[in-house]
């Protein structure tokens, strides 16, 4: 028994040195932590080669504008890094980046919504007033890409919601126009689900699980009602009469039974195989689900029966949220001249227009919707300009993370009716509130 | 370091085995009764070749552990300057962190995620242990085509969790198998109890198959002659099961359980994937810590999961305790087969005491 004890007290030994070393590890990792020193004015200097950092196009067309850059700047060649597919996990690793003030990461995509918090940490740098021709662009993505009164992203790609509905049947039911408005929706509805051809379909989806999607849509609706989410100043605004009329339109769709019983389940996809399989009359939704709704080889029961136009509001057309991207120069990169000539290069109108030839992705220059060789290819473009040119951002915020989740908890909780709406509102203001100081 | 397994074979006095040698330590695998004569520096040595081994798990677990311990005791108190950048300090909270997990709205989080997991666990390992054990009974008997079975009853194991989330969710749509084949309109995927069920039954079917193998393993090793004997005294199929497989059987039963207990506390990416993350009904304590560091609040998130560990590590205790799971021998159970093994230690067993005399007639020349 007593070599059996010598074993262990070595052990003991070893494991308490280790254990001393990790504690000693763990104190320096503890006091690195110091407040953020001021940046000084943004000052654009140092070139040579750097990394944007995007998530992956799939359609290669970013690609191409990246090797025209390198062809002409082989001093300055940019690095293309791919981050994961999931939004989630590209905002983690840009985060823990400039975290650490690496400076792998120079120019960053940045989803529209992230806008706020990116800024407002300062991870990325305002831009000079010059730097993007803001004047071409649709406003609503030049609003998404500034942060209190300064433009930190030059604005990439748009999106907007669609309103699909079904052409065929709003003919056979005798309407001229397709509505402008729920109220006009819901008696087009009346009218249509009265038809034999209509049996067993359902009026109107959006997306409503608890996810992004359910925040997107809150917006809009309360958007849609004349209100507003939060105000210039990031302060939250939903114990307002107009958020209550918003949100109430998606509660009492449920209740009425306007929408399918299981829309509560809903995202994108679920309400593209609804409407696909002619189950549903009117769907917002995103443009990219136009191409697999008008395909031919009859996956789609719909082709050639639905059309599209923007979203209804309460007393006319709705407002729309907005999606899309914004590229944003990092402050921890050693050449931000060549980051900002990049960042110039990219978003320029005349590879945007390049770009188009192989993505669907929507450009954010409002004259690249007219041209009439691409709305052959992509009918929807007239449609969608309509519906950017009335969007809105989502709520601009600095905390967006916990908001996003604070507004699909409590509409979610609207919805299914667990809260009535007066509760769930009041709820929401009280904790978007909290988040906003 | 070593230790003799409780086999049934020690059990019915017929076979003295004990734990095939350690790569590392060669020389420390003889049997027992030989233990003393080792000599002190053997020891010694032992410890310096597990050093580095030991060395790198405190830099992989201890670290890692220490350093949440650390963080949790910290604050990031973020709040906006007039031009509206951030203005972030840290601050020591001391116990805060902790603290908060009972009170308002994070402490009702956690609560409900405390109590999810505790329910997932217990639900979950209950159903497991209860259909594996099935399984194994199935599977020990000799039939044609066993060995095919064997192997297909493993595959929702080898399904990642994450692949597997996502067929469950398929099938859970509201337009999904599961409602054609029911004939009911259950939304699966939203928040309420249904949503907690389908995740057992998604967690049931992929792990019960692990319970089922190991337990396989452990009736394997029961002699057969034990099941004659008890046969010829007249013993039907439910006696020979409660008399002789489930206590012969348990040591490796309470193994297999404790793996499962401690895998499910941690659950994570099944509810994640198959229900989707923020969903109340299913939200675990690992995804509420995922969540909370998904917020950049790494203070409370690293509190969330200090006490998720110590529940786990509590669990883990009180199980192997109170019931006396043999952890390390079970592990070398499921290693090797009995055949294999007894023949392995019976001729090791012989060669030692071979040489033990040979040396000890050298020592009297």
């Amino acid at each position: 028994m007593r070599q059996r004890r010598h074993t262990w007290q070595t052990l003991f030994t070893t494991t308490a040195l280790v254990t001393a070393a990790a504690v000693g590890l763990t104190a320096c990792g503890g006091t690195a932590t110091e407040p953020k020193a001021a940046q000084s004015a943004a000052a654009f200097e140092g070139k040579g080669p750097i990394n944007y950092v995007s998530n992956r196009d799939a359609s290669g067309a970013a690609n191409k504008t990246i090797e025209e850059w390198n062809a002409a700047h082989p001093e300055e060649k940019v690095t293309f890094i791919e981050l994961p597919d999931s939004a989630d996990q590209q905002r983690q690793q840009l985060i823990q980046n400039a975290q650490i003030k690496s400076d792998t990461f120079s120019v960053l995509n940045l989803d529209v919504v992230w806008t706020s918090e990116f800024a407002a940490n300062k991870w990325i740098m305002p831009l000079p007033k010059d730097a993007v021709p803001t004047d071409k662009m649709i406003p609503a993505t030049v609003n998404a890409a500034t942060y209190r009164d300064s433009l930190v992203g030059a604005p990439y790609y748009t999106d907007g919601a669609l309103f699909y509905f079904r052409s065929d049947l709003l003919t056979a039911a005798g309407i001229a126009a397709p509505p402008k408005t729920w109220d006009e929706m819901k008696a087009a509805c009346t009218k249509i689900l009265a038809l034999p051809e209509a049996a067993g379909m359902s009026c109107y989806t959006g997306q409503f699980d608890k996810n992004e999607a359910l925040t997107v849509n809150f917006s809009e609706a309360v958007a849609s009602a004349g209100g507003t989410v939060v105000d210039a100043e990031g302060k939250p605004t939903v114990n307002t009469a107009e958020a209550k009329k918003g949100l109430n339109l998606l509660v009492d769709g449920f209740k009425d039974g306007l929408f399918p019983s299981d829309a509560i389940t809903y995202l994108e996809e679920q309400g593209r195989r609804a409407f696909q399989d002619g189950k549903l009359v009117f769907m917002r939704n995103w443009p990219f689900l136009h191409a697999s709704l008008s395909a031919t080889d009859g996956s789609s029961k719909v082709a050639g029966k639905f059309d599209i136009t923007s979203i209804p509001g309460t007393d006319g057309p709705g407002v729309s949220t907005l999606g899309g991207r914004s590229l944003a120069v990092s402050p921890f990169t050693p050449n931000k001249a060549t980051a900002l000539e990049f960042v110039k290069f990219f978003t320029s109108e005349e590879q945007a227009q390049k770009r188009l030839a192989l993505s669907s992705r929507a450009p954010v220059y409002a004259s690249l919707f007219a041209d009439p060789a691409v709305v052959a290819k992509r009918p929807f473009f007239p449609t969608l300009l309509t519906s950017l040119n009335n969007a809105q951002p989502r709520p601009k915020v600095v905390q967006y993370g916990a908001t996003t989740k604070a507004i699909q908890e409590e509409a979610y909780a609207a919805i299914t009716g667990a809260k009535d709406t007066d509760t769930a509102l009041n709820d929401m203001q009280a904790k978007l509130t909290e988040l906003s100081k | 370091m070593t230790s003799t397994v409780p086999s049934p074979g020690a059990q019915t006095g017929t076979l003295q085995r004990t734990t095939p040698p350690r790569p590392a330590t060669p020389r420390q695998s003889t049997t027992r009764r030989k233990r003393g004569n080792r000599s002190p520096g053997e020891g010694r040595m032992a410890a310096m070749l597990l050093s580095p081994t030991i060395l790198v798990l405190a830099l992989v677990i201890m670290y890692p552990l220490l350093s949440a311990v650390h963080q949790s005791l910290f604050r990031a108190e973020s709040g906006l300057d007039a031009d509206g950048f951030v203005s972030e300090v840290e601050s020591f909270v001391g116990l805060a962190n902790y603290a908060d997990l009972f009170v308002g709205e994070s402490g009702r989080r956690f609560l409900n995620a405390f109590a999810n997991t505790t329910f997932f666990t217990v639900t979950t390992v209950f159903l497991e242990t209860v259909l594996g054990l099935c399984m194994a009974l199935a599977m020990n008997r000799a039939f044609r085509g066993r060995s095919f079975l064997r192997a297909s009853i493993l595959v929702p194991w080898a399904v990642p969790t994450a692949v597997s989330g996502l067929l469950w969710r398929w099938i859970f749509q509201s337009d999904g198998i599961a409602n054609n084949l029911l004939g009911s309109e259950v939304l699966w995927t939203a928040e309420g109890n249904a949503s907690k069920l389908a995740v057992i039954i998604a967690e049931v079917w992929k792990t019960a198959p692990f319970i089922g193998l190991l337990v396989l393993a452990g009736m394997q090793i029961i002699p057969a002659e034990v099941y004659e004997a008890a046969k010829i005294d007249g013993a039907g199929w439910w006696r020979q099961l409660g008399s002789i497989t489930l206590p012969l059987v348990k040591p490796t039963l309470l193994v297999a359980v404790l793996f499962r207990m401690l895998d499910a506390l941690r659950m994570f990416d099944l509810p994640f994937v198959l229900v989707g993350p923020g969903k109340e009904s299913v939200e675990t304590l690992s995804m509420l810590a995922w969540d909370e560091s998904n917020q950049l609040r790494y203070g409370s998130a690293s509190a969330f999961a200090v006490v998720l560990f110590l529940y786990v590590a509590v669990v883990a205790i009180v199980f192997v305790k109170v019931l006396g799971a043999d952890v390390t021998g079970a592990k070398e159970l499921k290693l090797m087969s009995k055949k294999s093994r007894t023949k392995a230690t019976r001729t090791r067993d012989i060669a030692d005491r071979e040489i033990a005399e040979q040396k000890k007639a050298e020592a009297t020349r």
